[in-house]
């Protein structure tokens, strides 16, 4: 499903190379877990992934589905499929969620050649998508974000992540800011997603995370290159021992 | 009204001296108004100000109304829906008030030409300095217009719609309000048209102790058009006003605000929202005294900014000597799309009494970067995540009338302009 190829890109502002050659495959119904060292280049390449133009590709090639997405815009890579979910959140006032929530479903729904959701459909999936995750309704009434703590950011996250049904969700670092309790309803609303046909990129620092959503392979980032890979023994490790025998190894 | 002595009158100034003097068999009044007019025209004879006098510095009149729209008899403005349903609408149609007037208990009505014929409106016809070229032109030559009173301690449910219609020539109006001790009220201001007119317009609100009113104004003024106003007010003793102004139209607008806050308790809310597009040019001035203690003021602007337009707001807050525990907030935001486009901002805060809150701020920005690629990374196309987020910069301040009635009309003629510029 995603391929990245000898992949290098750097910060547009200062030139600053982040990723430097990095290789990876995820397949359909995979998660993937990405860990690293602070710095390693985790964030930056959800960013890449979703298409943001602080930062610009020098070399290699990111392919989804067989097609590279170097040319797509944010907003067509959404459509296409690809879901980010921030590890900060935007707060932005003046935009009701609900209402955004209604826009993005139905830009999805556009790009897939169906018809705009009736109002009654929408509330009712989105209702039952917050009562999952345990979210008040009231909350949706706020702009967008606007006074969410950083836990109920990331809900809103992944309610959004539920109701836009992405093939590829990368997942930046969800479990910064979330109590035990938030990180459960967090990842089992990840883990009902988890299908043959949806694949999961899970950046995290920790290990902790990855005890909840499972994962079928753990790539260490180091440098803007992925170092090691491994099964989910390989995060355990790494809780274990720390980055710097693997970091070790592979200099 | 301008200390320089000009060498040459402008064309328009020539085509007002002129108007006046063959409208004047036509315009009512008592000997006492024909006296104003009489003064009034002497000001405009003098020159029209010039961005040489202080507060018309960068809305240039002189050079900006190059040419006035003749009279035109024979224009005919159609009355348009109020943006509230329900409301009762009192129209005038180039600058015409109508003569079958809508019955709302506790509130009445008068045609203002009877009281410029009858002379009881006089006083108010006096302009507010030297430099007050809109009251004068208005004084010269307003033939209409409503008065309304609303009684001490009305509770209206609906709105009332004041609307000022063009379809090409001048028209002079004039809105005396006032809003008995305890009453409750919304009253709606609709600017419009379809000409290239020449329209002055001065709404003058006296309001009770106790009072409580929401004026809305809404200018949406085709590209063609020159539209001069004012809205003056008086709070009394713990009143309550609410002030928006939402500018979506025009080619030359300029609105003053001139509020003072009269009585212990009075609170003032001024929330503005410019959407300026074209080749225009729109003014938003305000002058606000606190002139006694204990009375309270947050004035906000948002602007937003495309094609050649450009825009101003001049916020002036006095507060007097005696005027203690005053507190007073203004913030001026703009949303600049074009690199054609500008917007000036002037606060000034004039303060002589020594234990008050007063403070101002402005903000000129672009649309935040983060906040578009969170959209777009949601999958909205960037032209709909754009005017998402321009909508959401005035939105925010709509939504704050707390109305859903008000919040949602207003959301409309929001919408209706991001159709037609968006």
């Amino acid at each position: 499903m995603l391929e990245i190829k000898n992949l290098h890109a750097r910060i547009v502002d200062d030139g600053t190379e982040i990723i430097r050659g990095l290789n990876l495959t995820v397949k359909a119904g995979e998660v993937a877990a990405i860990m690293g060292p602070n710095g390693s280049g985790k964030s930056t390449l959800s960013y890449i992934l979703a298409g943001r133009e602080d930062y610009e590709v020098t070399e290699g090639d990111i392919l989804y589905n067989g097609r590279s997405i170097l040319e797509m815009d944010p907003a067509e890579r959404a459509t296409s499929g690809i879901f980010l979910a921030f590890q900060y959140p935007m707060e932005i006032p003046g935009v009701a969620t609900m209402e955004f929530l209604k826009v993005a479903m139905n830009e999805q729904r556009k790009a897939r050649g169906e018809e705009p959701l009736k109002i009654p459909e929408f509330l009712k999936r989105v209702k039952e998508a917050a009562a999952s995750l345990n979210m008040d309704m009231a909350m949706l009434k706020r702009p967008l974000n606007v006074g969410f703590s950083g836990g109920e950011k990331k809900r809103a996250e992944i309610l959004q992540m539920k109701l836009l049904e992405p093939r590829l969700c990368v997942l930046d670092e969800t479990d910064s800011g979330l109590d035990i309790d938030a990180l459960k309803i967090v990842s089992d609303g990840v883990n009902a997603l988890r299908s043959p046909d949806r694949a999961f990129l899970v950046i995290t620092h920790y290990q902790r995370l990855l005890e909840h959503i499972v994962p079928d392979s753990v790539h260490v980032l180091y440098k803007g290159q992925v170092i090691k890979s491994g099964d989910k023994s390989l995060a355990l490790d790494l809780e274990a021992n720390g980055y710097a025998g693997v970091i070790g190894e592979a200099a | 009204m301008n200390m320089h002595p000009q060498p040459q009158r402008t064309p328009a100034e020539t085509a007002l001296i002129d108007a006046f003097g063959d409208r004047l068999s036509l315009l009512p009044g008592d000997g006492a108004v024909m006296l104003k007019r009489d003064d009034a025209i002497e000001a405009i004879k003098h020159g029209l100000p010039t961005r040489r006098i202080e507060s018309w510095h960068y809305t240039d009149l002189r050079r900006l109304l190059n040419a006035v729209p003749d009279f035109d008899p024979t224009a005919v403005a159609k009355p348009i829906a109020p943006i509230v349903e329900g409301s009762a609408v009192l129209s005038i149609l180039n600058g015409n008030s109508g003569t079958k007037l809508p019955a709302v208990e506790g509130v009445t009505v008068q045609r203002l030409t009877e009281k410029l014929t009858d002379g009881s409106i006089a006083p108010g016809l006096d302009t507010y300095g030297s430099d007050d070229a809109i009251g004068a032109l208005n004084t010269a030559f307003v033939a209409d217009g409503y008065f309304v009173d609303i009684a001490d301690g009305a509770q209206l449910e609906k709105p009332i719609e004041l609307q000022n219609l063009q379809a090409g020539g001048q028209a002079h109006v004039r809105l005396p309000v006032r809003v008995g001790a305890g009453a409750k009220a919304v009253i709606v201001e609709r600017q419009a048209g379809e000409g290239a007119a020449l329209t002055s317009s001065v709404s003058q609100l006296v309001l009770g102790e106790g009072a409580e009113v929401t004026w809305l104004i809404v200018q949406e003024q085709p590209e063609t058009a020159t539209h001069l106003a004012q809205f003056k007010a008086h709070i009394g003793k713990n009143a309550k006003l609410t002030l928006f102004v939402m500018n979506a139209g025009g080619r030359l607008v300029r609105q003053e605000i001139m509020v003072k806050a009269t009585g212990e308790g009075a609170d003032f809310k001024l929330r503005g929202i410019n959407l300026l597009a074209g080749d225009t040019h729109t003014d938003v001035t305000m002058v606000l005294d606190h002139a006694v203690p204990h009375t309270t003021s947050t004035e906000v602007i948002r602007n937003v900014v495309t094609g050649k337009a450009r825009g101003v707001f001049q916020g002036r807050i006095n507060v007097h000597q005696y005027a203690q525990k005053t507190n007073a907030k203004m913030a001026c935001n703009t949303l600049l799309l074009s690199d054609d486009g500008e917007f000036a901002t002037k606060p000034e805060l004039e303060i002589f009494a020594d234990d008050v809150v007063c403070g101002h701020g402005a903000t000129v920005t672009e649309i935040d970067h983060d906040h578009l690629f969170y959209l777009m990374a949601r999958g909205v196309d960037e032209k709909s995540a754009r005017g998402l987020l321009v909508k959401a910069f005035v939105a925010e301040v709509i939504e704050e009338l707390d109305d859903e009635a008000i919040v949602e009309a207003l959301e409309a003629r929001l919408d209706e302009w991001f159709v037609t510029h968006g």
